[in-house]
């Protein structure tokens, strides 16, 4: 009982990491149709942004973390900074490399995303921007055990520690998909992004100004998979170096959440984050964590076959 | 009646010009009438596949066919793979003989992702899967194959004696075992599209390297050790893991290099003049429009994938004889599919010796500029953004290298296919 519990612990974790890049994947697919390869370096990017914040800039303003009590607020303000500074990356990403090939062919958009993707990665490698060699992320909340269940186990007892990290890290996750959830759904930008993902033409003839929301779902998106970099950084602390295949792996499964939700989907990537983090997880524990990679790949390709606009989606209109 | 073959033909055409404009209602009406006419008259089919190709580029090509027709083009790779055999190792050192080497396995590898990737239109970003695949199952025919015929993995024979023999064949397996993977991966094509197929390629190569990873039985180095090896010691099979499998004898030279790549250029080139590869290139254009013009698509991209997958098995042979050491899983990885990818998008994707230039070029690069290491993937990704800004068709779009000389420079070699 205790292993299911803790299990799950790791799936809601995982789950919501998943679904915070799966929804930056969502939003610009729904709305310029093509799948942003470059997006998991922006989680590398607002990750390692956290990590040179924390390390090297906050102190020389004076900003020492403590290690016997850090605090909430640094972590706080390194979470806006990054995410920020991603909105910022994603902002220009968008306008250089996209923009100039809104009409063109698809795959030609989707040959640029790889390049932008390269380039992030290797750019990221250098030594005087990220460097090469794995880092650690100092602590940014008091290791501190909020409470504890206990599971009867034969005579004796099994216990599951809930730790702060973990409170911060699902409360954060929760309240950024919320944030969106009102973005998308109640305010009139949300209205507008919508628009353009049912159709930008008819959109830009009712005087909707077609970039300008283009841009905003492009910052939006990179703020949240800056945020995703954080909350990783945040709970498992050893950083990988920029062109690392974890990376990209995490990358590419948040991508598959996206599909199996239904690409273009809001809720459906929040949806399939969690069901690839649970087959991810569950899979690893109870059949053999050789094959993680595998389950979800494996399930992504059983639903294109079964149902090829994923679990939320609406079925694709083929045009001419 | 009135809209009739000519008809869908033209529109056909309008589309292929015009890519980005948006549903044309004399194409959306076009295959069912194109089908009843068809029917009521009871046309060729061959006609209305000519119908889909298009005009300007059939005339810039025609005349260059016969050119290539018989065996001799095959005489005349063999002669020359001979000729650098003999010559290049003695007069530019190993080490340059080497890297020649590794420009022949690039051809092979990106002549034949151009078949899906450029003539098909399918884009597949899992092509190193296949590489790899192909790279473990000739690794482990040849490696105890030797073991069981000569008693050990070393080289048996001299330049053409049975072991070097043994391995071309061990090669074509392993084209082999990549083609069945080709067929399987080429299914889901058949219901994907774009970006999805790009997904679900990029998965394959990953469950193939997470599933090499776990073949983790060590490798067998003996003849009697293989002869008494227990179940267990086959199953997982006896690869390395992840360790990589190593020990495989280094058969590759220039000469098999250089057959294989006239093999594969030939046939590519070939492929690409016939029936067969127009229609696949009809695909590529307009998926719909080559329906209803009598192209049996799903049968073009299976095909494209499985031939596509069988050279780059040919090619992941020859790399594992070419070091010998080790072959590793993460070859299988999709950073590696990435550098054939780049090779197709910078020499065009459909022109054969464009791609060929690429591969010579980005495999020379990286060893010109081996102290800017750091920066090589750096100019990659920005070759890559660029050329998709200025020039999304690559240095030679679909056509030639010779197309572009100005004793061809008729008003059709100006004409820019989209």
């Amino acid at each position: 009982m205790a292993d299911f519990v803790q299990t799950l612990m790791t799936v809601l974790a995982v789950g919501s990491l998943y679904a915070l890049i799966a929804l930056g994947y969502t939003m610009v697919y729904g709305i310029l149709k093509f799948i942003n390869f470059a997006h998991s370096d922006l989680v590398v990017f607002g990750a390692w942004f956290s990590y040179t914040l924390a390390v090297k800039i906050l102190p020389r303003l004076g900003l020492k973390l403590n290690p016997e009590s850090p605090s909430l607020w640094v972590g706080g303000a390194i979470l806006v900074i990054a995410m920020l500074a991603c909105g910022l990356l994603g902002f220009v990403i968008e306008r250089i490399a996209y923009k100039p090939l809104r009409k063109a062919a698809r795959l030609n958009v989707l040959i640029t995303a790889i390049g932008v993707s390269l380039l992030l990665q290797n750019v990221g490698q250098l030594n005087f921007v990220f460097g090469a060699s794995p880092q650690n992320m100092p602590a940014l909340l008091p290791d501190v055990e909020l409470f504890r269940l206990t599971f009867a186990k034969g005579d004796g007892s099994e216990i599951v520690a809930i730790r702060l990290v973990d409170i911060v890290f699902f409360v954060t996750a929760g309240v950024l998909m919320l944030v969106l959830e009102y973005l998308v759904f109640r305010t009139k930008l949300g209205t507008a992004m919508r628009a353009v993902s049912y159709n930008t033409d008819s959109a830009a003839l009712m005087g909707i100004p077609v970039d300008r929301v283009v841009s905003f779902t492009f910052v939006l998106g990179s703020a949240l998979a800056a945020a995703a970099g954080f909350l990783f950084a945040m709970k498992y602390s050893g950083l990988n170096q920029p062109a690392q295949s974890t990376w990209v792996l995490l990358g590419l499964k948040a991508f598959v959440a996206a599909v199996i939700g239904g690409i273009g989907n809001v809720r459906g990537a929040v949806l399939g984050g969690f069901v690839i983090a649970f087959i991810e997880q569950f899979g690893a524990f109870y059949i053999s964590s050789n094959y993680r990679d595998v389950y979800v790949f494996a399930l992504l390709i059983l639903i294109l076959l079964v149902k090829p606009t994923g679990l939320l989606g609406s079925p694709l209109q083929e045009k001419v | 009646m009135a809209d009739g073959p000519g008809n869908a033909n033209s529109g056909g055409n309008q589309a292929r010009q015009n890519p980005t404009t948006g549903p044309q209602p004399n194409v959306k009406s076009s295959p069912v009438q194109s089908l009843a006419e068809q029917k009521s008259t009871g046309q060729n089919p061959a006609e209305q596949n000519r119908a889909a190709q298009n005009p300007p580029m059939q005339n810039v090509l025609r005349g260059r066919t016969s050119v290539f027709v018989g065996l001799w083009p095959f005489a005349v790779g063999i002669i020359l793979a001979s000729l650098m055999y003999a010559i290049l190792p003695g007069s530019v050192g190993p080490y340059y003989a080497r890297i020649v080497m590794d420009i022949g396995i690039a051809m092979i590898m990106a002549v034949s992702l151009n078949i899906v990737n450029g003539m098909t239109g399918q884009f597949s970003i899992g092509h190193a899967g296949f590489m790899t695949l192909g790279a473990y199952a000739a690794g482990m025919m040849s490696y105890y194959g030797s073991l069981v015929m000569w008693d050990s993995p070393l080289k048996h024979g001299g330049m053409l004696g049975l072991g070097e023999w043994w391995f071309a064949v061990s090669c074509l397996f392993g084209g082999l075992v990549a083609a069945c993977a080709g067929y399987v991966v080429g299914l889901p094509s058949l219901r994907l599209r774009g970006d999805y197929l790009a997904i679900v390629t990029l998965g394959f190569g990953e469950i193939l390297r997470v599933i090499l990873q776990q073949q983790s039985g060590s490798v067998i180095t003996s003849g009697e050790a293989l002869q008494s090896a227990t179940w267990s010691q086959l199953f997982p099979l006896p690869i390395g893991g992840a360790l990589g499998f190593s020990g495989i004898p280094k058969y590759t030279n220039l000469f098999w290099v250089y057959v294989f790549v006239t093999i594969t250029v030939v046939i590519a080139y070939r492929l690409k003049q016939s029936s067969l590869g127009r229609a696949m290139i009809s695909i590529r254009e307009d998926e719909i429009a080559a329906q209803s013009m009598g192209v049996n698509v799903a049968r073009q991209k299976v095909l494209a994938f499985v031939l596509a997958a069988f050279f780059a098995g040919v090619g992941g042979g020859l790399y594992a004889h070419e070091s010998g050491v080790i072959v590793s899983p993460k070859d299988a990885g999709f950073q590696r599919s990435f550098d054939f990818v780049i090779m197709t998008v910078f020499g065009g994707r459909g022109s054969i010796s464009g791609v060929m230039l690429a591969a010579v070029i980005l495999t020379a690069l990286p060893e010109v500029l081996r102290d800017f290491n750091q920066y090589r993937l750096i100019v990659y990704a920005l070759l890559l953004i660029v050329m998709m800004l200025v020039r999304p068709q690559g240095l030679f779009g679909i056509r030639e290298i010779w197309q572009f000389w100005p004793i061809r420079g008729t008003s059709l070699a100006k004409k820019e296919v989209p």
